[in-house]
């Protein structure tokens, strides 16, 4: 397998364009492609198959050239010529530390120079390790199976639509034609954006692929185009990632005013990437402010020491000066000075980049966007809006790891925190299903931020993997249910189990994944479903960063574990509510099928996966688990505990979640918390020992309070949009009060001026003196008519005297005067 | 009489001519018939050509062959043969549209 290696960039450049080419063909052909466009689902299926299959088949060459969990002792040489450059593997001992260490394997490359200026360039690039290689299986398989799903689920838009959610303004609902190859079209290029996003090797690529899956969100999520609250929705969506958006800029113009490049990694040893800046090779892969950060907040202190100099410098002298004083500028040690020069731009380019994150990964405050995404169709909800797009955000901040120092790790800790609390509780009251599902998304994706905001790489990466798995089939599920019955409500729901036996088990299975149902290691072997294990390495690393920072710890510890409880418990609510019990609504229950094989088979491949995924049996038999290959893609320098400097806070290295004092009560935990859950939903849903109705009534200011989502919509309506109108509308009156009375009355004078300049200068001036040349010119010509008379014979007379008296006067000149 | 009693030579040309020259001028001067007019600038051209025959003598020139002055009276005759043509082409529509060659009736396109 490893002789396909050098291949491994155009395999995966070639799994990123299929579903462009699909996107293009439907594009360009859907006409072509049978009534409505109806080859459209074919030609964009087989183009993600391919892509699957493409994928696949690169993890089986990278995991055979990069086994996980082995230790890479070879230092790969440089393949002088060869235009991919390998970043060196290293297994190295750090004599400072003492601590063993492993560089992850990392595969870069050049693919087109964009723009090239002074000393820097903007390229396509890409970057291949193992979290690359992980988020292109996951990315191709889910969408696989949702590409299938759409085509059953989207079988009405194959005819003409009534659609009796959009009304005109008369009342009628609005009938259009189907847009069956415009869905799939919209999955083609979102998949294309999508793993564009996973594979780009500088921030900016992923800034313009960030941009794109933003815009097919905007298109799924609008798809319903005629529904008021589906275009609201879409642009709601927009706008909102566009605050986000905003503040990654601000990062990424921070990297680039002082580090000069967009790059992660190195492509050759004298253009190091933005990783290589920060945690140099020199400095043991320890995160250290960079010396163009030093340089570009130290300005002042250069421009002193050019100044101060006895002499004037030359270039190089002041370059080798400022070279020798920027360790003291860092570290803040120059007499007289502490200032940590740099210090304070690497934060604001983590916390720029994680504004982006905040954004797309609906996190607190910006996670009001995301319930209201799910007008899309079910399958872009399962695909674009939990499984793959939303994690972006952590797949980015994932992947920016190496430049957050531990002030912006607690920030990414904290809106975590306060997102998964947030969400969990919302989830708990909701009753249309997709919101629950979606309150639910934003809290599993609050989950994954503050795994990685307390030092948990792999714990966060691993539970983005598994959450798409389950995530995905859950929204599946329910896309089914919603098929058969036609109605978002689960109050009209209730004993389907009955009816659809397929789509309720497999979603029972996908809320025991999400529970985190599994046996802790009482016999040295845990067993579980994925989610089990994800959450519990979650758990574990927030137990060990509370034993090093108590006062933080509490806090997220407490907001993970109740969280846990939580989350067992609105989905099994959403389970029973919507499966269990006596139908509630009779009408909506005889109508109620299972649906048909296209719709279940994704079903049941993602319920396997949703089980299967994290299995660390795999390793047994000498297969990657997912585990050892995300942990592969660990980057390189996080092996060691990272104290912060204005913050007292210390962030723990991961494998301290590993130690036994740490699993043994966290497995406990864990598994009281889901059981608890379960146990709470079963008494309150399914055995109905306790009615819900009158918890309602008891914590009732609580209720409402969830139920009207804690207000998020309608404060940001008040500040913001209100605030905003107000503005707007105040500086509208100044512009008609002030600007436009301002400009009617220089046009006013205007018009003043031009018309006496007509009437003076134009008409007696001008007009006047052509109109009395052309007279004059008539009056000449009209005398010397007369001279004209026609007559032949008074011509030749005359030309005879006038000749006769030429020739006397000559004469009379040449013979007289001129002697 | 002198000049009669001379050889012929350039005076007596020049006179002719003068003689042709004035007959024609007045032929035009006072005809009212077109075909009149033109036979007066016959005469008019040929008393030029006169001169032009009789300045060409050979006293006046050197040893060179000096042709100038019969070429110029073989050019006029051309001319005049052609201007004669197109002239009568105009007075014979002119009688055509007017059924007369009176030029003082051709007055149509008097200012």
């Amino acid at each position: 397998m490893e002789v396909f290696l050098p291949y491994l960039p155009s395999l995966l450049a070639a799994a990123v364009l299929l579903p462009l080419v699909s996107f293009c063909v439907i594009l360009l052909f859907a006409m072509q492609l049978g009534r409505r466009g109806k080859g459209a689902a074919a030609v964009a299926t087989i183009a993600i198959l391919a892509s699957t299959v493409l994928s696949f088949f690169s993890a089986a060459v990278w995991f055979s050239a990069n086994p996980p969990g082995a230790v890479h002792h070879v230092a790969e040489t440089e393949d002088a010529g060869h235009e991919d450059a390998h970043a060196a593997e290293a297994h190295a001992t750090d004599e400072h530390h003492g601590i063993p260490h492993e560089v992850p394997p990392v595969l870069v490359g050049e693919g087109y120079t964009l723009a090239r200026f002074a000393g820097a360039e903007v390229t396509i690039n890409y970057y291949i390790d193992a979290l690359t290689i992980v988020m292109f299986c996951l990315v191709t398989f889910i969408a696989t199976c949702i590409h299938f799903y759409s085509t059953g689920y989207m079988h009405d838009e194959l005819h003409d639509v009534v659609d009796h959610e959009a009304l005109l303004a008369n009342g009628d609902s609005v009938e259009r034609p189907g847009r069956f190859a415009r869905f799939f079209q919209a999955l083609s290029l979102f998949c294309f954006s999508m793993l564009g996003l996973v594979i780009s090797g500088n921030f900016l690529m992923t800034f313009v692929f960030w941009e794109l899956v933003g815009l097919c969100s905007w298109f799924l999520i609008g798809f319903y185009v005629e529904r008021q609250s589906a275009s609201t929705a879409a642009n709601k969506a927009f706008i909102v990632n566009r605050v986000g958006d905003f503040g990654m800029l601000i990062g990424l113009m921070t990297l680039w005013a002082s580090l000069g490049t967009f790059n992660y990694g190195e492509l050759s040893a004298d253009s190091p990437g933005v990783f290589q800046q920060v945690r140099s090779e020199k400095n043991a892969y320890q995160l250290q402010v960079p010396d163009g950060m030093v340089q570009l907040s130290a300005a002042s202190r250069i421009e002193e020491l050019a100044l101060t100099a006895s002499e004037p410098l030359s270039r190089e002298q002041l370059s080798k000066e400022v070279a020798a004083a920027i360790p003291a500028w860092r570290n803040g040690t120059t007499e007289g000075d502490t200032t940590r020069y740099g210090y304070t731009l690497l934060i604001i380019a983590g916390i720029g980049i994680f504004c982006g994150c905040v954004g797309k990964s609906a996190q607190f405050p910006l996670h009001v966007w995301l319930p209201d995404a799910m007008e899309g169709p079910t399958p872009v909800s399962a695909l674009v809006h939990s499984a793959t797009m939303v994690a972006a955000g952590v797949f980015l901040v994932a992947r920016s790891y190496p430049i957050f120092l531990p002030e912006v790790l607690l920030t990414i800790a904290v809106v975590g925190c306060i997102t998964l609390f947030l969400g969990a509780t919302i989830a708990m009251v909701a009753t249309d299903i997709k919101r629950v599902l979606a309150y639910s998304t934003v809290s599993q994706l609050g989950y994954m931020m503050l795994a990685l905001g307390v030092g948990g790489w792999a714990a966060g990466v691993m539970h983005l993997v598994t959450h798409a798995c389950f995530k995905s089939l859950l929204f599946l599920c329910s896309g089914s249910v919603i098929h058969a019955v036609h109605t978002n409500e689960m109050p009209q729901m209730g004993g389907l189990l009955r009816k659809m036996p397929w789509t309720a088990y497999t979603m029972l299975i996908g809320c025991l994944a999400i529970a985190g149902i599994g046996l802790p290691s009482i016999f040295g072997l845990s067993i579980g479903l994925s989610g089990y294990y994800s959450k519990d390495a979650i758990l574990e690393q927030i137990y060990a960063f509370r034993m090093m920072n108590p006062a933080w710890g509490n806090v997220f510890f407490a907001a993970a574990a109740g969280g846990a409880t939580l989350t067992a418990f609105y989905m099994f609510r959403m389970w029973y509510l919507t499966f269990a019990g006596e139908p509630r609504s009779a009408k909506k229950f005889e109508h109620a099928h299972e649906s048909p094989r296209v719709m279940v088979v994704p079903l049941v491949l993602l319920a396997i996966l949703a089980v299967v995924v994290a299995w660390p049996i795999y390793g047994w038999v000498g297969l990657p688990t997912l585990a050892s290959s995300v942990e592969e893609a660990r980057p390189a320098g996080i092996w060691q505990d990272m104290p912060g400097v204005y913050l007292n806070v210390t962030m723990p290295e991961e494998s301290k979640g590993h130690a036994p004092e740490v699993k043994g009560p966290v497995g406990l935990i864990a598994f009281g918390a889901a059981i608890g859950g379960i146990l709470l939903a079963s008494v309150f849903y399914l055995w109905k020992s306790l009615d819900p109705e009158d918890v309602r009534r008891t914590f009732n200011p609580i209720y409402r309070l969830l139920v009207g989502k804690w207000f998020f919509d309608e404060i940001y309506q008040a500040v913001f949009v209100k605030g905003t109108l107000a503005i707007a509308s105040c500086i509208a009156m100044f512009d008609r009060r002030v600007i436009d009375a301002f400009l009617d009355c220089l046009a006013w004078l205007m018009v003043r001026i031009a018309r006496l300049s007509d009437t003076w200068l134009d008409r007696r001036g001008i007009d006047g003196l052509v109109n009395w040349c052309s007279l004059q010119t008539w009056r000449l010509g009209d005398r010397m008519r007369g001279l004209q008379t026609g007559g032949l014979r008074q011509y030749v007379m005359l030309i005879v005297v006038s000749t006769v008296a030429l020739f006397v006067l000559l004469s009379f000149w040449t013979y007289s005067l001129a002697r | 009489m002198s000049f009669l009693c001379e050889p012929i030579g350039l005076s007596h040309y020049l006179a002719v001519g003068a003689f042709l020259f004035v007959t024609g001028i007045v032929c035009m001067a006072t005809k009212r018939n077109a075909l009149g007019i033109l036979m007066g600038i016959e005469l008019v051209l040929n008393g030029a050509i006169l001169n032009f025959v009789g300045f060409a003598s050979p006293y006046f020139r050197d040893e060179n062959l000096g042709l100038d002055g019969h070429m110029i009276a073989l050019f006029v005759i051309v001319l005049a043969a052609a201007e004669a043509a197109v002239a009568l082409a105009i007075a014979l529509n002119f009688y055509n549209n007017h059924a007369t060659i009176d030029v003082d009736r051709a007055n149509e396109l008097k200012g």
